[in-house]
């Protein structure tokens, strides 16, 4: 057996071990850094969370082909919040299923599991990136709708307390699906999903335009957040208690089963 | 198959040469061996991927895990980095157990996995850098990626990376958190020679600075060379051990290879010669003569060649290789 001295004294000792686990708050902040870069080099992405939702914002409240509860001036307090659920729905759950689902199916988060990394910080650096993506989204958003003359009502911590329930539904719901199905069935599903709520979400028109059915579709979670985030808005309520049940009651079954389901590998 | 060759498994030198096994010392796991699998099974559904593996690797030495494909090889790494749960026997890496004490243990190891494990759009560099913010002192990512010869390839996604670049950083991944421990999963495939070689210095490094090493291969050169103790495993057991020379030593001393007309008997010419000496025909008129080689025996080979008007075309006599002994293991026949 031959053996290869060092090339120069220096080398000796390069190798030498000194494990350890980095502090948790690094990690954390190193996977998030890591996450928003790829969800922001991602053409799809960025096409589903900021172009769709700014265009759709843009379209409806400028061109009156729907008809909405809102005098002619103020088309943008019916639309805005539809459309911040919907920026909510398409970063949260289309964004973050398809992107899990292929981590996953390229073994990234099996290989992760071999590192120091904590499983519950790839989780936290996978929601830190989708709420650094929808602080993005709502300032734009916001920004736009202004400019467009919305005039919003209600009390910011409402709108919060909204978000945040409806962010942990949709993330629930991707994690549900990208732990279980093969990433290119996660992605068609996804999309599709995310079309059947946009339209039964009471997004970009009233739910109420579904006649009978309507109290149904109540129960989805983007019309539970649509119509949550207009009372706050666009009516100075505070947050619906029903609404606020329905996202819970999403985010708590949805995260349970992925919990229960998710595969890692 | 294993019953059929039992003078291959009688040198199991490295069993002797190992110190008998220290008494558990879960208070002191900084003095337990770097690896202790007893008994390892792991069944995939109705098929047996290890059955009954047994292994010592004490620290600062590297252990080769020799074995063709579908062997059981990745399945026991995975077992000792605690993806997989043993369904019988026990492992205990650094002292620990990969699966109940997984959150102590895998910042004192490093793996490399044999294929993918990066997010397709990170580049090659920041990737590197994440992993070794994972670490409480990690080495210098700019530095490993210099060594490994990635630097001019550092801002490009992995997905675009070859092959060969994919594994180096791969490599690179499983050092950079400056690891008590390492477990590369066929760490050269896909290597061209440079990278092949650049790789297996970076192994002797490791073993220099105390970094405890498995690794699999079915590369007998790279075991050869790299590995304080080498494994041989075939269908989930393992079949061969010791030291590279002690396995080929072991098998058979050297062996003689002659040519002459086909169809001579070589039971006859096996009676004449010594009796340890084994005489076939692996090919029509080429003759493999293994034992203990001597001059003697070259002259009874040619002796009996004169008594039988047969003309010898050429004969050489061999050092053996650890190739030699991994097909006399493990056949001859190609694996799926």
């Amino acid at each position: 057996m031959t053996r290869v001295t060092p090339v120069s004294a220096a080398d000796v000792g390069e190798f030498a071990p000194r494990p350890g686990r980095a502090p948790i708050a690094r990690m954390a902040l190193a996977q998030v850094w890591m996450e928003l870069k790829l969800m922001l080099r991602n053409g799809e992405q960025v096409l589903l969370s900021l172009i769709v939702p700014l265009g759709l914002l843009v379209v409806c409240t400028t061109i009156p082909f729907i008809s909405v509860d809102a005098a002619e001036g103020e088309r943008a307090d019916f639309f805005v919040p539809g459309i911040l659920a919907l920026a909510i729905m398409s970063t949260a759950f289309t964004g973050q299923a398809i992107a899990t689902g292929f981590d996953r199916q390229y073994g990234v988060l099996k290989r992760l599991g071999a590192t120091p990394l904590p499983r519950s910080v790839l989780l936290l650096g996978k929601t830190g990136a989708v709420l650094v993506v929808e602080l993005l989204q709502l300032v734009l958003l916001v920004t736009v709708g202004v400019a467009l003359g919305w005039n919003p009502e209600g009390d910011p911590f409402s709108v919060l307390l909204l978000l945040a329930f409806g962010t942990a539904a949709f993330c629930g719901l991707a994690f549900l699906l990208a732990g279980a199905l093969r990433a290119m069935t996660t992605l068609a599903l996804a999309n599709i999903l995310w079309f059947v709520l946009l339209v039964f979400g009471g997004i970009v028109y009233p739910l109420s335009e579904l006649g009978a059915a309507a109290g149904a579709f109540e129960l989805l979670p983007s019309a539970a957040l649509s119509t949550g985030l207009r009372e706050v808005l666009q009516h100075g309520h505070v947050a619906p208690f029903k609404d606020l049940i329905v996202l819970g009651l999403w985010a708590v079954v949805s995260l349970t089963a992925a919990a229960a389901t998710f595969r890692w590998e | 198959m294993v019953g059929l060759r039992p003078t291959l498994h009688a040198p199991r030198a490295a069993d002797v040469a190992m110190p008998p096994e220290a008494p558990a010392t879960p208070g002191d796991p900084g003095a337990a061996p770097a690896l202790v699998i007893d008994g390892l099974v792991k069944r995939y559904g109705d098929r047996t991927a290890v059955g009954g593996v047994s292994l010592r690797l004490e620290r600062a030495r590297v252990l080769a895990l020799l074995g063709p494909n579908g062997a059981g090889k990745t399945t026991t790494i995975e077992t000792c980095i605690g993806f997989r749960r043993p369904d019988a026997g026990t492992v205990r890496v650094l002292g620990l157990d990969p699966r109940d004490d997984n959150a102590a243990l895998r910042p004192r190891i490093g793996v490399m996995l044999q294929n993918g494990g990066v997010y397709q759009a990170a580049r090659c560099g920041e990737m590197l850098r994440l992993v070794a913010a994972y670490a409480a002192d990690p080495l210098d990512p700019d530095e490993l990626l210099d060594r490994l010869g990635l630097t001019p390839v550092r801002n490009t996604p992995y997905r675009r990376l070859s092959g060969g670049q994919q594994q180096r950083l791969s490599l690179a991944m499983a050092l950079v958190g400056r690891p008590e421990m390492v477990f590369l999963d066929e760490p050269t495939v896909g290597l061209d020679p440079q990278a092949r070689h650049e790789t297996w210095r970076i192994v002797e490094a490791l073993r220099r600075d105390g970094v405890s090493v498995v690794l699999t291969t079915h590369d007998m050169e790279e075991a050869e060379r790299l590995a304080d103790d080498v494994v041989i495993v075939d269908h989930g057991q393992v079949i061969a051990r010791g030291t590279a020379d002690e396995l080929i030593r072991g098998a058979a001393e050297r062996e003689v290879r002659f040519q002459a007309p086909p169809g001579l008997d070589v039971v006859a010419l096996g009676a004449s010669l010594p009796e340890d000496c084994r005489v076939s025909e692996p090919a029509p008129g080429t003759y493999l003569v293994v034992g203990p080689v001597s001059p003697a025996l070259v002259a009874a080979v040619a002796a009996w060649c004169a008594a039988h008007d047969v003309l010898l075309g050429g004969l050489q006599v061999k050092q053996r290789t650890l190739e030699d002994v991994f097909l006399e293991l493990t056949g001859r026949e190609l694996r799926a």
